[in-house]
């Protein structure tokens, strides 16, 4: 690992001016992605500034009937939470189903989100890879692409986006609030947060340097019945192969999102409107543009196939 | 032209920090010296409440938690396996809750009560887990076991606070002690032996008499 300063920060817009004034800065968090990439020298900030401290670790009910999750919230704390429980179904059984009890008590809401891909030449520094070293090239390309994206990757680069949680937020609307070092707030629909590969694989969402993840709100419930299944090579502890959010209403009518598939969790608005129709209809445009390889494109049946199985137990 | 730059300051980074690493030995305070990389190393010093005892340490910010224990407080029951998180050999319960020690810093764990296999109990006076595990011969080379029985006592605590698991199928009531739910819950816990049904029995053992 290289050597890094460290500060502890006093307040989120502190924490924004510090990560904008100080060269190669970082926010650290649970650390359980930062760290583990930090000691590959895949990471290699020159200074971090510890989040943990500021307070952000809250859940609140909203007025309009949804929730506030603070960006410290802890993934365990997020699936444990009567409410999340209760209206949030499908974001507990997606939390849940990732990493292990043990790092679940460390990752954070914002961490989560921000984790960095799993594709196995990113994490081997001696292969070219486009996100680690932009302009490299990509060895995923041509390479073994088993786990790789099958829609909206680019020629530049073919990774996934990891994460079980952000296919919930995705299905649920979540938006995403941030502070600036000028103290200025945005909120960031969750569909606009996470960016495809193009021509920059290494720039992975739309915050602006320094920007800090505040919380993530809900919209108020919207019931259904929720589910997530996610289909990997072990029963348990290991990353989405393909991973399926769906609510689905009583009159067939609903959402549906996708991890493994692509640079982000997928959906597509035309996708949620064949529900009605099946399995098929709705996988006909989740992947009307999809570009698999030939080891990845079983993806394309087994998330069709995971749906129809999601589809068929919610009728049930 | 970076790159060549940048490698001709590494070289001589290199050769410096050789001479530093032989100085060290006599004069530690020269560990301010430039690294490898040309970046000072930077320390910080922090308190730890470790087993019940207060401890002070001034440390490489680099320092996992994991590190700090081992190295610095000789507390070598918290084992390094893999050292990403990948398989729970490193597991301590700190501030009530198990995590693992490899992926977090020790500088971010500042003020905090950290319990290690040590600190749960010594032979003579074991705890229940510690009995039940050597009861029902939960391990065989026994070195991810450490974690395994912090784990295990974090584990149930959770079951206990209501905190659900990928195979609880109702979510609005408490979660089942049952052995899928220990299973599951236990899966950050890698047994190379596979000594996996025994450890499931000295949990249930455990959890049996404790509820
Ligand atoms: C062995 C293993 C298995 C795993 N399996 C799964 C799995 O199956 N499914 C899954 O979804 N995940 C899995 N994970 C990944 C895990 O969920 C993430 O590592 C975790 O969620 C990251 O959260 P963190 O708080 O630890 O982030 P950190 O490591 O602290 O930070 C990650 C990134 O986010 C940035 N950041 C953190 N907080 C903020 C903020 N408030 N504002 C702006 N930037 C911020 C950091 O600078 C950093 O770049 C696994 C991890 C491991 C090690
Ligand atoms: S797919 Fe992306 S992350 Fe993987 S090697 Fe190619 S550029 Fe790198």
């Amino acid at each position: 690992m290289r050597a890094f300063t460290y500060e502890r920060a006093a307040s989120p817009a502190a924490a924004a001016a510090s990560a904008v004034r100080m060269a190669n800065a970082k926010f650290v968090a649970g650390g359980t992605n930062l760290l583990d990439l930090m000691k590959l020298e895949i990471e290699t900030p020159s200074h971090l500034i510890d989040v943990n401290n500021l307070a952000l670790d809250t859940i609140d009910s909203m007025d309009d009937g949804g929730l506030r999750i603070g960006a410290l919230v802890r993934n365990t704390d997020l699936a444990a939470d009567a409410r999340v429980r209760r209206d949030y179904p499908l974001l507990s059984r997606a939390l849940v189903a990732g990493a292990s009890g043990q790092l679940r008590n460390m990752a954070t809401t914002a961490g989560n989100l921000l984790q960095r891909t799993r594709c196995p030449y990113f994490y081997d520094t001696n292969q070219p890879c486009n996100k680690r070293v932009p302009g490299s090239g990509c060895a995923a390309i041509g390479g073994v692409s088993r786990q790789h994206a099958v829609v909206g990757g680019s020629k530049a680069c073919i990774a996934t986006h990891p994460s079980d949680m952000a296919v919930a937020m995705r299905a649920l609307d979540a938006v995403v609030e941030t502070v600036a070092a000028d103290g200025a707030t945005r909120r960031i629909p969750i569909a606009d947060f996470h960016r495809l590969p193009g021509d920059t694989p290494q720039i992975e969402t739309t915050l602006k340097t320094g920007e800090l993840i505040t919380a993530v709100t809900l919209p108020a419930p919207i019931g259904g019945i929720q589910q997530y299944h996610k289909v990997r090579d072990r029963a348990s502890y290991a990353f989405a192969l393909v991973s399926v959010g769906l609510i689905v209403q009583r009159d067939g009518t609903g959402r549906v999102a996708l991890g493994g598939v692509a640079h982000k969790p997928w959906r597509v608005e035309a996708a949620d409107r064949e529900l009605p129709h099946g399995a098929k209809a709705v996988a006909g445009k989740l992947f009307a543009d999809a570009h698999p390889t030939e080891e990845n494109a079983y993806k394309l049946t087994l998330a069709q196939r995971t749906l129809a199985a999601l589809l068929a137990d919610a009728r049930a | 032209m970076d790159a060549f730059k940048e490698f001709r300051l590494t070289r001589r980074g290199l050769l410096r920090a050789g001479a530093v690493s032989v100085a060290a030995v006599a004069a530690p305070e020269v560990a301010a010296a430039p690294t490898a990389t040309g970046r000072p190393p930077s320390h910080a010093s922090i308190k730890l409440r470790v087993n019940g005892k207060e401890q002070e340490l001034t440390l490489d910010t680099r320092t996992t938690l994991l590190d700090a224990l081992r190295e610095h407080l000789r507390l070598t029951g918290p084992k390094k396996g893999c050292d990403h998180g990948q398989c729970g050999a490193c597991t301590v319960i700190a501030d009530g809750r198990r995590i693992n020690s490899c992926l977090t810093l020790a500088v971010m764990r500042d003020g905090a009560d950290i319990t290690t296999i040590e600190g749960l109990g010594q032979p003579g006076h074991l705890h229940a887990m510690q009995a039940a595990f050597v009861k029902h011969d939960g391990y065989q080379c026994g070195y991810c076991t450490s974690g395994q029985i912090c784990s295990a006592v974090a584990t149930l605590d959770e079951i206990r606070q209501g905190v659900p698991s990928h195979v609880t199928t109702d979510l609005n009531i408490p979660p089942p002690l049952t052995a899928a739910e220990l299973r599951e819950r236990m899966s950050g816990n890698i047994c190379r032996c596979g000594a996996y049904s025994n450890i499931v029995e000295a949990i249930t053992e455990v959890a049996g008499s404790a509820t």
